[in-house]
């Protein structure tokens, strides 16, 4: 993946340098480099790196409020389609109707026994019956949904984080089958006319493919915390499981912790503190 | 040899005018999917499979069926068979370009699919299923024309083609194990986790396959001088009528682990199926149907005075494919993605356009189909002056 992807580059930027485009491309970049050594190995100096990503969610925390903040600036981060938004009729002028079942999310809030329905109990502590429980992407060490999908369009980094390439995806949804979190979507419909305000940062979606948590890969590459964890009030922490010093292991090694369906042995990378 | 198929009655015309005015309205339908995306489907997060996936599964049982009547002919030199199987192999050849059409409008980004090609990936079943797919239609195709061929110029079909024969065994096992392969090695559906689904699935497609054929048969004998041979149908149906016996009692095998042993991640879907969850009950109908179709079937195929009785045989064979087509169409679908992961329940039902553009397909393969019977059964009439 990695590879292939540098090996185009490098391809590129001989091309590039072929037809005579190269000076105005060095003059523009820094003196040295060529644009290709340029392109495969700029990393930004504060960028986050772990071994393995993982987040801990600590549950007392999680208020309707807090809740909602975060599901709100994941969709704005990422540009996720929301479908109870009424789209601009002078930019969609023929919006058809919509149909709530076709909704995209990449985090939101679920009661306890359906983010652990193997743990679903009648006399389970009363409190936990209403709380918010947050679930997105568990960014699978065993990921059934790279495992399923026929183009490596999802794919699993070094670093723990699956990733999509939606620009691969063919919209087959075998991932969306083989997820036994439910934690991914498709794109049944243009999803433009759907985002609020759209961030040029990220790019949108077209219609025909999947889509899911990506654990805010372009943030950490900045240096910046994840944007579920920036508004969460303490509540999320995002950091590195195989670090023993981290904060992410310095929580579980104080408290409780629980995952979901761990009997399936994907070995999830989300944590719940109870 | 395709001459023939620009050569025929007034019936045959408009049979064909039927069946383009039936594609070209699902093909219109297409287009509209095409531009607007999947969200003319009913499908959903929850169900995020339905019809198109759904007759894809039931029409590889429908080709994998094919090879009873190869096995027999060809490994068992049982001479019945000589006449009927190269509609054995035709039927593979229509319903596996159907197949292949399902999962192209199943598509979200159709124009990618080659990405899967381009970018191989073996540890995905679908890599593997589209092998098997597309290698046993190239094998009917190839083994069907070459044979037809020779039958026609009145020689022995050339020797090369004996191999492609006995490959075709195992890529017809194949192509619906690994069918199965997609469903059961998925960890979080409970339904479809379980060894007993492969060998499930070929039995369903023993009893639909030879019992399209049978069908097929009559309709022949009706519209054709070509005689198929009503003891060759008499063995397709005894073949159809055991293959249904071990569908259903795989079925109880499975009935019988869910709810002795009580795991509620795979009682819940068939609780669903047969009786409900939480007051939905759309598929409750339609599974017992299936159920009571296929005993039924089996009941009516086991029994000799039944099964010989040419006006009750074919509609016994309708009974065994629309039960199977429940059992493994809808059935696999809705079992499957019913309740979700999360125990949310949301319910399927294709929508007009999904329907449109199922039976647009069902037309094409009607209408390949046509076509290659007629070659056929033109070349045998031929043959035997």
């Amino acid at each position: 993946m990695k590879k292939s992807r540098r090996s185009f580059l490098k391809a590129a930027g001989v091309s590039a340098l072929g037809i005579g485009v190269a000076p105005a491309i060095q003059a523009v970049a820094s003196s040295g480099s060529t644009p290709a050594a340029l392109a495969a190995k700029t990393k930004h100096p504060e960028a986050l790196t772990a071994h393995r990503w993982g987040m801990v969610i600590d549950t007392s925390k999680i208020t309707d409020e807090v809740a909602e903040n975060i599901v709100h600036a994941c969709r704005k981060a990422h540009n996720v389609p929301d479908l109870n938004h009424e789209p601009d009729p002078e930019k969609y002028p023929k919006t058809r109707p919509v149909n709530h079942n076709q909704e995209v999310k990449w985090i939101w809030e679920e009661h306890f026994e359906s983010a652990f329905p193997d743990k679903e109990d009648e006399f389970l502590a009363e409190r936990f019956k209403e709380l918010p429980f947050l679930v997105t992407c568990n960014h699978c060490k065993n990921a059934p949904c790279v495992q399923a999908c026929p183009t490596q369009a999802t794919f699993k980094r070094e670093d723990g984080i699956v990733l999509m390439d939606f620009h691969r995806c063919i919209g087959c949804r075998f991932c969306m089958a083989a997820c036994p979190f439910g934690s991914r979507s498709f794109n049944f419909r243009d999803p433009r006319p759907f985002i609020e305000e759209i961030n040029p940062d990220f790019p949108t979606r077209s219609k025909g493919v999947v889509e899911k948590c990506n654990l805010c890969a372009e943030r950490l590459a900045k240096g910046l915390q994840p944007a579920c964890a920036d508004v969460s009030e303490g509540a999320i922490v995002v950091g590195d499981l195989e670090d023993p010093n981290s904060e992410v292991r310095e929580l579980l090694n104080e408290k409780y912790s629980i995952r979901r369906k761990q009997e399936l042995g994907t070995e999830p990378s989300v944590y719940y503190i109870m | 040899m395709l001459e023939i198929a620009i050569k025929g009655s007034k019936k045959y015309w408009i049979w064909l005018g039927v069946l383009s005015a039936v594609i070209g309205a699902g093909f219109l339908v297409y287009v509209d999917q095409y531009i607007n995306g999947l969200m003319t489907t009913a499908m959903s997060r929850d169900v995020s499979w339905g019809f198109y996936i759904a007759n894809f599964t039931y029409l590889v049982g429908v080709a994998a069926g094919g090879v009873m009547v190869v096995i027999p002919f060809y490994l068992h030199n049982y001479e019945k068979f000589h006449r009927i199987t190269i509609l054995g192999e035709f039927l593979a050849v229509g319903a596996l370009i159907m197949c292949l059409l399902f999962i192209i409008v199943d598509l979200g980004q159709p124009t990618r699919m080659l990405n899967v090609l381009l970018y191989p990936t073996p540890h995905s079943m679908l890599f593997w299923d589209m092998l098997v797919l597309n290698g046993y239609l190239f094998l009917n195709i190839v083994i069907g024309w070459k044979v037809l061929e020779a039958e026609r110029n009145q020689i022995k079909p050339p020797a090369w083609t004996t191999p492609l024969i006995y490959l075709s065994i195992p890529f017809a096992i194949g192509i619906h194990t690994v069918t199965a392969y997609l469903y059961c090695g998925l960890p979080g559906r409970g339904f479809w986790l379980t060894a007993i689904l492969a060998p499930r699935f070929l039995a369903s497609a023993f009893a639909a396959g030879p019992s399209v054929l049978i069908l097929l048969c009559y309709v022949v004998r009706k519209f054709t001088k070509f005689d198929p041979g009503w003891d060759a149908m008499q063995t397709l149906s005894k073949i159809a009528c055991y293959a249904l016996i071990a569908n259903v009692f795989f079925f109880a095998c499975e009935i019988f682990v869910t709810y002795y042993s009580k795991i509620p991640g795979h009682m819940t879907h068939i609780d669903y199926m047969f009786f409900g969850l939480h007051g939905h009950n759309t598929m409750v109908p339609w599974m017992w149907s299936s159920m009571i179709l296929m005993v039924t079937g089996a009941v009516l195929l086991v029994i000799p005075a039944l099964r010989s009785n040419a006006t009750l045989l074919p509609f016994t064979c309708i009974m065994v494919i629309i039960g199977t087509w429940i059992d493994k169409a809808l059935g696999m679908i809705a079992g499957g993605f019913v309740p979700s992961p999360l125990h949310h329940i949301t319910e399927y039902m294709p929508t007009i356009n999904e329907v449109a553009i199922t039976l647009g397909i069902y037309g094409v393969g009607l209408l390949v189909l046509t076509i290659l019977y007629k070659l056929a059964t033109t070349v045998k009439e031929e043959v035997r002056g």
